[in-house]
């Protein structure tokens, strides 16, 4: 029945004359001309017609699949089909080799023990199972945690859930270059704090966290450490000994592997313990159980092991490639603001706020660019972005901010570009913004009193 | 049912399904994308200018500042109207839309347009809704500048 079916449709693809999709080109020159939309391969981008695909510069929000994961995982997913917990058998024996192996590779990267890597379903799995899993574990006797403004949603959400059950939290603050007060954590450390969970790099302003610090003041106050690590490993040097932490996040599709695996590091000496999140048949150390996404392990394993080997090539590249772009805006364009330390600093995270130009707007002029923005207007909420309003940034520039990625595979014909479209589309708002014509008036906008709703 | 996805999995079409982009344009209306990309009745009056009425309403803080100014003749007809603005895409088109139904109208035809007609003829979605309210408010504070001008232009008549 499904052959008849398939072969049926096949007979009607090939002859009809109205095939939609660019593929079946090869397959009848009369679709090619009837075909709409990608007879010249351009796309319709926000009402503009564009050749080619925009310019990929929001590395934060996902990277791209590298080649060399890909063949990894695409080898695996053919002859490694087994369940990696089957005990009995070769397919078993095979797809458990496949997975331990990755897990030697995710240790390394980050200098810990391969039992101390627990696979999951991404970073936001793991933060979870960090935050709520440690304290549920010492609800007895520790009824605090401390993180900050600026962490990820999950670890917040994570934070006013056990809010909810009765756990305090400490939302430190952060100075206006993002990174926290070292007196202000000891001073929040109590002696029933059960957690301090700092995130290693933010996604959204890119800077660096004193890990070495934080991880020694909790030594001292014997207070465990959780970091949410998703956008450093790979990237920065990490090491878990030397900042001395407890559990860290980790996920695959920030540096160039698939999406949906993750990991979470979990110390063993001295060990830390915390309830599992998912209950079943004890897989991940009863950690995590359930059957491991072999596929998504390998590729997993395969980015951790390319990060290592190419970590320092890569900062060197986007170094150059960040400079060339900071630089590149800087000397058109006046008021532009670089949000964050620029010395404790990811190379490939640059958030820029260019005054008296609203961020949505001139995403929408970035047509040809895939960039993200820290404005009202692009999230749901019609909040700006609560990271830049932790930093302090007065509220008119939390609304005007754009985060460029810069990663692996950006080239430098990419920057010029951005920069190129990035200066016009600012200069072509500010000409049509009744702030700018205010403040070349001489007028000093923060004294207006605005009429709000 | 079967047959679309069998058409598409067999032949290897799955993974270059475009709809993504139907989904974008869908938030953003054609109108919209237009006005940003041409914008119309964008500029300044002359602010002292005895027959301008200026309306700046928003507030940088909530990422919408809008300038409409509003030019009359000499009976109180609206003959132009310019706007400048700080904030999303969805207020060119608002304003631009402002701009062309105000021309040619008088003073009290005007304040009689309504956030709901506007939000209305551009099918704003929910969420966009307040600022068509920015968009009348803006109309309002116009006349209202222009109606102050013209009573102190009266009045320092009627003392000389």
């Amino acid at each position: 029945m499904a052959s008849k079916v398939i072969s049926a449709t096949i007979r009607r693809t090939l002859t009809n004359p109205h095939g939609a999709f660019s593929r079946c080109r090869h397959l009848s020159t009369a679709a090619a001309a009837t075909a709409v939309n990608y007879e010249d391969e351009s796309i319709l981008m926000k009402g503009v017609r564009i050749s080619g695909r925009p310019l990929y510069l929001d590395m934060q929000a996902t990277t791209p699949i590298d080649p060399r994961v890909f063949d990894a995982m695409n080898d695996s997913t053919i002859h490694e089909y087994g369940n990696p917990h089957s005990r009995t058998h070769m397919y078993g024996w095979e797809a458990e080799n496949a997975v331990e192996v990755a897990r030697i590779q995710v240790a390394k990267l980050i200098e810990a023990s391969p039992k101390e890597i627990i696979f999951m379903s991404g970073a936001t799995e793991a933060n979870n199972t960090a935050v709520k899993g440690v304290m549920h574990f010492y609800r007895d006797t520790k009824k605090h945690v401390i993180t900050t403004q600026t962490e990820h949603k999950c670890v917040l959400d994570s934070c006013r859930h056990l809010q909810q059950e009765g756990f305090e939290v400490t939302y430190l603050p952060v100075k206006t270059d993002g990174l926290v007060d070292l007196e202000m954590l000891k001073e929040a450390i109590r002696p029933d704090t059960g957690l301090v969970s700092i995130m290693a790099v933010n996604n959204e302003i890119g800077v660096v966290q004193p890990m070495e610090e934080i991880g020694r003041i909790c030594k001292e106050h014997n207070v465990p450490f959780h970091t949410d690590a998703a956008q450093a490993i790979g990237k920065i040097p990490v090491d878990v000994k030397k900042w001395n932490v407890a559990l860290m996040s980790m996920s695959a599709h920030k540096i160039y592997g698939p999406k949906g695996v993750g990991a979470l590091y979990v110390r063993r000496r001295p060990r830390i313990r915390l309830e599992p999140l998912m209950n079943g048949g004890g897989q991940e150390r009863g950690l995590r159980s359930g059957t491991g996404a072999t596929q998504q392990i390998v590729g997993f394993g395969a980015a951790c092991e390319l990060a290592m080997k190419e970590m320092e090539y890569d900062e060197k590249w986007i170094k150059g490639l960040q400079e060339r772009l900071l630089n590149g805006i800087r000397e058109k364009l006046d008021g532009v603001v670089v949000n964050g330390s620029m010395d404790s600093r990811y190379v490939g995270n640059l958030n820029l706020s260019f005054a008296y130009v609203e961020g949505e707007s001139l995403l929408m002029g970035l047509k040809e660019v895939a960039v993200s923005s820290g404005s009202a207007c692009t999230s749901a909420s019609l909040e700006p972005s609560y990271v830049l309003r932790a930093l302090g940034v007065d509220e008119d520039m939390a609304h005007t901010s754009i985060r460029f990625g810069i990663g692996r595979f950006t080239t430098k014909e990419e920057i010029d570009k951005a920069v190129e479209l990035t200066v016009k589309q600012v200069e072509k708002l500010r000409e049509m913004s009744p702030l700018y014509e205010m403040v070349k008036e001489g007028i000093d906008i923060k004294n207006i009193q605005w009429s709000q709703h | 049912m079967l047959r679309q996805t069998t058409k598409r999995a067999f032949l290897g079409l799955a993974s270059r399904n475009y709809t993504p982009f139907a989904v974008v344009s869908r938030l953003y209306h054609p109108n919209v994308i237009d006005h940003y990309d041409n914008p119309r009745n964008v500029g300044s009056f002359d602010k002292s200018d005895p027959n301008v009425g200026t309306g700046l309403v928003g507030a940088p803080q909530c990422g919408d500042v809008m300038k409409l100014q509003v030019k009359f003749d000499g009976s109180g007809q609206i003959i132009d109207a310019k706007f400048k603005t700080f904030g999303c895409s969805f207020l060119f088109c608002l304003f631009f839309l402002a701009t062309e139904w105000v021309k040619g109208k008088s003073v009290e035809e005007v304040l009689t347009i309504k956030n709901s007609q506007i939000a209305k003829h551009l099918s704003l979605p929910p969420v966009k809704l307040h600022c068509s309210m920015l968009a009348e408010d803006a109309i309002k504070a116009g006349v209202k500048n222009y109606k102050e001008k013209q009573a102190e232009a009266n009045g320092e008549t009627v003392e000389a």
